[in-house]
């Protein structure tokens, strides 16, 4: 245990000057039973030893099916939930302990951008007074300083600044979106958390809202991280992806490393299940269909996480010994937590299965 | 005779603001044994469309005209009797949100025999049999010991699995699935849509696939109708769709899918909104939102016309079908210098 703890340390190496680094970050949701003498029976673990840093000016994806604990994750990094363990560092500073007034300062340096645009707004707010909020918590310039700032930022994200007087509902869900984009700009953060800020919007729009966070990337300096279910919404806005299973990564590479090489076989299968809009390509290829649904994180599978579902799943290895976070081939920032990566992309559906064994000779050689 | 052949179907809104022209003049056949792909956005109407057909609109409020011929009779007219028959039995139906379409205080094996018995004459025993047979076959495991659960001991694949279960527990031959899969993750997806190809193999039914999934149509669809604003912008076999659109429309939906096969560093993007159907654009619907926009598009709506030398494609824009293959070669280009670089 204590090699493996070590072996998620080292697999992060720090130069200094990242903007955010995590560090084994766990994040476990008690399950209580009783009402009066609540006692804890069980835990959830939603995050259960996360690591990556991020540099200035970088967009981290994260992708994993619903219920791997992205969105915790998140929240986590952006202390709106303690995590249980762990060491989240920005800018140099460890902020895992803060209180909510030591947080107040860094809560302008990192926003936050939320899934549902329909949810995420105060309906009985107005747009102008929605953006302003942070300006105003955080006391930056008189009432019309503000005022011009909002209706500046409007502007920026593409929104008549004439509507500043205007109720949400009054907007389309893409608009909506806009406007929770200058909300998160309002103060000039450097990170920001794009939790699915996409998935609920029709492709047309999407497409509006990956343009307009692109060019404020390059127009501000932003950093992102950009969670998503969309592989190919992923792949087109990162430059570092993190594959997410069962709270914990499985793998992290560089964008075009994860898509053209991916090690793990959870990448791998969801790669494969992504629809590909070619009707040539699409159809002769094979989805590697994954059985059955993910655990449940009350009571994760032994060992390596993905084993249960995992086609290439040997037994005695890979249900009793948990693999490390390491290089497992190609470039030196790729990594993956399986026993028996795969060994080129795309493989077809017996080599995904059989090199399970192959695998084996090749670690014993 | 093809199976169902849907003709200038038309369906408008009753409301307290005026009339939605939801379905405005939509045409399509389904032959036995095919599917066909319906793609557009929200609001475009496409599971309008379907609701139509199978007599599901409101009554109150809703209008319909045109035909729907189901082997030869009119839906549409059919009186309500007979549309309880076709229903669950000839045409099934699974519901875009797994969540709410089963009922949360019934058992998964009562609802799944429920639909079975409604429509043929058999015993509990044997709808339960045959309630467990498609359990199995849409890949739930412990199908038996799963008939006593509450829809709320199953996951949202597996819910999903249920409906598709149930819709095929009278072997229809029609299936429509409105976004079966838009609520899932993609490992669900894939596991759904290689069930619905495999099922569609063994007993021959025709699928009409709703869905606003470009990537979802190319791997499953025969035929493909876009739709934009109610009405329909182009529709042909998916080869011709995909690879020689004829409508800007269609040409926006490729360009702003971002995939994984080619890199690129903006999205092509259509601007604006889709149109409220209240008060719908005069002339072309997509006029407002189109880079091509010539001044005739803002006058006269573009009537559906056969794509020359290539039969079966069908698409409705003024633009002449020289700049057509320009921009539709361009756009195919630039996915594939994409495709290069990356």
């Amino acid at each position: 245990m204590a090699m493996q703890e070590e072996m998620r340390q080292t697999a992060l190496e720090l130069t200094g000057d990242e903007l955010l680094v995590a560090q084994d970050l766990k994040k476990y949701f008690p399950v209580t039973r009783g009402i009066v003498f609540q006692k804890e029976v069980a835990s959830v673990k939603a995050v259960d030893g996360v690591s990556f840093a991020l540099h200035e000016g970088e967009t981290l994806g994260v992708v994993g099916e619903s219920g791997c604990g992205k969105s915790t994750m998140a929240r986590c990094i952006m202390k709106l939930l303690e995590p249980t363990g762990g060491k989240i560092t920005f800018r140099g500073q460890d902020i895992t302990k803060l209180s909510r007034a030591e947080m107040r300062p860094f809560r302008r340096e990192m926003m936050m951008i939320f899934q549902d645009p329909y949810a995420s707004l105060n309906p009985r707010k107005r747009v102008g007074f929605i953006v302003a909020e942070a300006l105003q918590v955080h006391k930056l310039g008189t009432d019309a300083e503000i005022k011009r700032r909002v209706q500046e930022l409007l502007e920026v994200v593409g929104l008549n600044p004439e509507h500043y007087n205007r109720f949400p509902h009054e907007f389309s869900g893409g608009q909506r979106q806009r406007i929770g984009v200058a909300r998160a700009l309002a103060v000039n953060p450097k990170l920001i958390v794009c939790d699915e800020p996409v998935s609920a919007l029709d492709v047309s729009v999407q497409a509006q809202i990956l343009n307009l966070l692109k060019d404020l990337q390059r127009d501000f300096n932003l950093t992102y991280i950009f969670i998503a279910h969309d592989l190919n919404v992923v792949r087109h806005i990162s430059d570092r992806v993190m594959v997410m299973y069962l709270g914990q990564v499985v793998e992290t590479a560089d964008r075009n490393s994860l898509y053209q090489e991916p090690k793990h076989p959870y990448t791998g299968a969801l790669l494969s299940a992504v629809p590909v809009p070619d009707p040539t390509v699409g159809r002769g290829r094979k989805r590697i269909v994954l059985e059955g649904d993910v655990p449940s994180p009350m009571n994760p599978p032994s060992a390596c996480r993905f084993h249960p579902r995992c086609p290439r799943f040997v037994e005695g290895r890979c249900d009793v010994e948990e693999p490390a976070l390491i290089n497992r081939g190609g470039p030196a920032s790729h990594t993956a937590k399986c026993h028996f990566p795969l060994e080129r992309w795309p493989l077809t559906e017996a080599e995904m299965r059989t090199a399970g064994t192959a695998g084996t000779t090749e670690t014993a050689a | 005779m093809a199976l169902l052949e849907v003709n200038d179907l038309k369906t408008y809104f009753r409301t307290d603001d005026g009339v939605v022209r939801a379905v405005d003049g939509v045409s399509f056949s389904v032959d036995k044994g095919q599917t066909l792909g319906i793609v557009g956005e929200s609001g475009s109407g496409k599971s309008v469309t379907c609701l139509t057909i199978m007599g599901l609109n409101s009554k109150r409020s809703a209008i319909s005209s045109g035909s729907a011929l189901w082997k030869g009779e009119d839906l549409l007219t059919a009186n309500p009797r007979r549309l309880r028959e076709i229903r669950g039995s000839e045409i099934a139906m699974i519901f875009q949100d797994p969540m709410t379409s089963l009922n949360p205080v019934h058992k998964i094996g009562d609802q799944l025999s429920e639909a079975m018995r409604l429509h043929e004459d058999v015993s509990r025993k044997q709808a339960r049999a045959r309630a467990v047979e498609l359990l199995k076959a849409v890949g739930i495991p412990r199908p038996d010991r799963r008939l006593d659960d509450y829809p709320h001991q199953f996951s949202g694949g597996m819910r999903q699995r249920v409906m598709i279960a149930m819709s095929l527990i009278n072997n229809p031959d029609l299936l429509i699935a409105d976004e079966p899969t838009t609520a899932l993750d993609v490992t669900t997806q894939a596991q759904i849509l290689t069930l619905i190809e495999r099922l569609q193999e063994e007993f021959g039914s025709a699928v009409i696939m709703i869905t606003h999934d470009l990537g979802v149509v190319a791997e499953i669809a025969d035929d493909v109708v876009v739709m934009y604003a109610a009405e329909v912008a182009e529709k042909g076999h998916v080869e011709q769709i995909f690879k020689k659109p004829h409508h800007p429309y269609t040409w926006g939906l490729m360009g702003s899918l971002p995939r994984l096969d080619a890199d690129v560093e903006r999205l092509v993007q259509i601007q604006g909104q889709p149109p409220s159907m209240l008060r719908p654009p005069t002339g072309c619907r997509f006029h407002p939102r189109c880079p091509y926009v010539m001044p005739i598009c803002k006058e006269v709506d573009p009537e559906l016309t056969a794509v020359s030398d290539d039969p079966g494609h069908l698409q409705a824009c003024h633009l002449d079908e020289e700049t057509k293959d320009r921009e539709a070669a361009k756009l195919l280009a630039g996915m594939m210098s994409g495709q290069t670089a990356s």
